[in-house]
């Protein structure tokens, strides 16, 4: 075992060594050294973040025909070091109405939410916080405290368009879980369970589950999108309408908090569309190289948050009524439909050797979605037909 | 005193205190975030109980669910939802002499078992795949399973009832 093989154990195994070498008791410095892989793990995601905010500005830019920042280092890439210093700068206000506690709860919960996130994600094969086997619930249950502290910010900031932000925010997360949550099931129908490692681990062999499900994989990124209130999903803001939504009132860092909690929460979902329908870490020499899987992950993940952005800066809002509409009378349907032909020909198909089990859900898949469309073109030309003879 | 005790008292001693501000604050908004608070402490109670699929599912249906009982009592009660009414009456010494006998019994029924204060039972097999199999096993729990999901349908049935006009 040397560190190219396994760096967490022989890290944790270093450690280890020198704080018993201290006379430290055995389990207090295995308490330590936990505690000090979360400090290093959220300390190295949040400065992923800070280069989240140059990675989302640039892309933006080209996508609007724009070159973006270019003018604070080579390719603009230290420009958010200025805009966290002007950030940290401002000054901090809280409202005279405003409920105090709850309105600087608010933006620690809505980061938090997030960065509970990465406990459960395999960066690779050896390197993950915890191998927990309701992980997929546990993304769902995140998403519900960060739920709670949307509404905690528009109820305590004292504002009508920060409480009416929030109320469509919550409506628009709310329903869009369901869907979520359908979606999900499908890479735990296939892996046969809900645990992270486990569902990476059953795409081994390249048979990533977007090429058994891709009808799931793209209900889960429309579901995930709606869930970050993103673009065309993004009800929570509106200059014309309810100007910034619930984060209205806040100032400094503590917006800041909400802004860096939504760009990583949009790469994080890409890490979970990289880790559930792509293979996670997978990839040549990862199993024996788990620092190339780690890469690997970020890469795809990266590929994740590139498609949501993608999504973001090309599609326009969609009024309200619509969105509620699209999920309920849609996307569920759609979601429940696809799950009950996933168990079905996962049952079926599952004796069967990957060369007829793969193209066989492939084409399931295929069938799902060609019979959505035809009963929406059905849908369609009943309705024209009612139009014309009025 | 192991780790797991420790947690167990702080979690218990946070779960105390939080249900108590729960009925005691004036405002109905601080109210429903103490529960939040006490749900949680529940929650990691059931993990410190290795139940970690109802450690999750609590944050998941209860703290889910408050955020839609928060926008009812934003909508449904008083713009500043303070109540400035008294919060008990006359017969308050009496419910509290009876809350604190049955708590008196419940501790002393829980000494006279015999595995009182004994170490838990280490959990054998997989429990998610347990609790999994038990709920859609004939000789389990498929019987209020199924009925409870009859329960819901009538419920989803019955609001698409009342909503729709014609």
């Amino acid at each position: 075992m040397n560190f190219w093989t396994d760096p967490i154990h022989v890290i944790y195994q270093g450690l280890m060594q020198t704080f018993t070498g201290w006379g430290m008791a055995a389990d207090v410095a295995g308490i330590i050294i936990n505690l000090l892989g979360i400090v290093l793990m959220i300390t190295a995601i949040m400065v992923l973040d800070i280069f989240l905010v140059w990675i989302e500005r640039k892309v933006v830019a080209r996508f609007q025909d724009r070159l973006g920042p270019n003018r604070v280092g080579p390719w603009g890439i230290f420009q958010p070091f200025p805009d966290i210093i002007k950030l940290v700068l401002k000054e901090d206000i809280t409202p005279a109405g405003a409920d105090k506690w709850v309105f600087n709860l608010a933006p620690i919960l809505s980061l938090a939410s997030v960065i509970f996130l990465w406990a459960v994600v395999p960066l690779a094969s050896r390197i993950y916080g915890v191998d927990l086997n309701v992980a997929l619930l546990y993304l769902v249950a995140s998403g519900s405290i960060g739920t709670l502290s949307i509404i905690m910010a528009g109820w305590s900031s004292n504002n009508k368009y920060a409480l009416v932000g929030a109320y469509r925010m919550v409506a628009n997360m709310v329903s869009y879980e369901v869907p979520l949550a359908a979606s999900l099931l499908i890479p735990t129908i296939l892996s046969g369970s809900m645990s992270l490692t486990n569902i990476v681990n059953q795409q081994a062999h390249g048979v990533w589950f977007f090429l058994v499900s891709p009808l799931g994989a793209l209900l889960f990124l429309v579901a995930a999108i709606a869930e970050l209130g993103r673009s065309p999903f993004d009800l929570n803001e509106g200059e014309s309408e309810i100007v910034a939504g619930f984060h209205i009132e806040y100032t400094g860092m503590k917006f800041g908090l909400f802004y860096a909690g939504e760009l990583l929460h949009a790469f994080t979902f890409g890490g979970f569309v990289a880790a559930l329908f792509f293979g996670g870490w997978h990839g040549p020499w990862a199993e024996a190289y788990p620092l190339l899987g780690a890469f690997y992950f970020i890469a795809k993940a990266m590929f994740g948050y590139w498609l949501i952005m993608w999504i973001k800066y090309t599609v326009p809002r969609i009024r309200i009524d619509h969105m509620l509409a699209f999920n309920w009378k849609f996307l569920t349907p759609l979601a429940f439909a696809l799950l009950i032909v996933t168990a079905l020909a996962h049952r079926f198909l599952m004796d069967f050797p990957a060369w007829v089990y793969v193209p066989g859900m492939f084409l399931s898949n295929v069938l799902v979605a060609w019979a959505t469309l035809e009963i929406l073109r059905g849908n369609a030309r009943r309705e024209r037909l009612a139009a014309e003879a009025h | 005193m192991t780790a797991e005790q420790i947690i167990f008292y702080i979690a218990t001693g946070f779960i105390l205190v939080s249900a108590l501000m729960v009925v005691t604050t004036r405002n109905l908004i601080h109210a429903a975030l103490w529960l939040v608070a006490t749900l949680f402490g529940v929650a990691v109670v059931y993990a410190t109980l290795d139940a970690s699929f109802l450690a999750v599912v609590q944050v998941v249906v209860y703290i889910g669910a408050i955020a839609i009982m928060f926008v009812f009592a934003v909508m449904l009660t008083k713009r500043n939802l303070l109540d400035h009414v008294p919060q008990t009456n006359a017969n308050w010494p009496w419910a509290a002499g009876i809350a604190a006998l049955v708590g008196a019994g419940l501790l002393y029924t829980a000494s006279q078992l015999t595995t009182f204060g004994a170490q838990r039972p280490a959990l054998s097999g997989d429990s998610l795949m347990n609790l999994g199999k038990a709920l859609v096993s004939p000789d389990a729990f498929v019987l209020p399973f199924e009925a409870a999901s009859i329960l819901l349908l009538a419920a989803l049935v019955g609001a698409v009832y009342l909503v729709n006009k014609r």
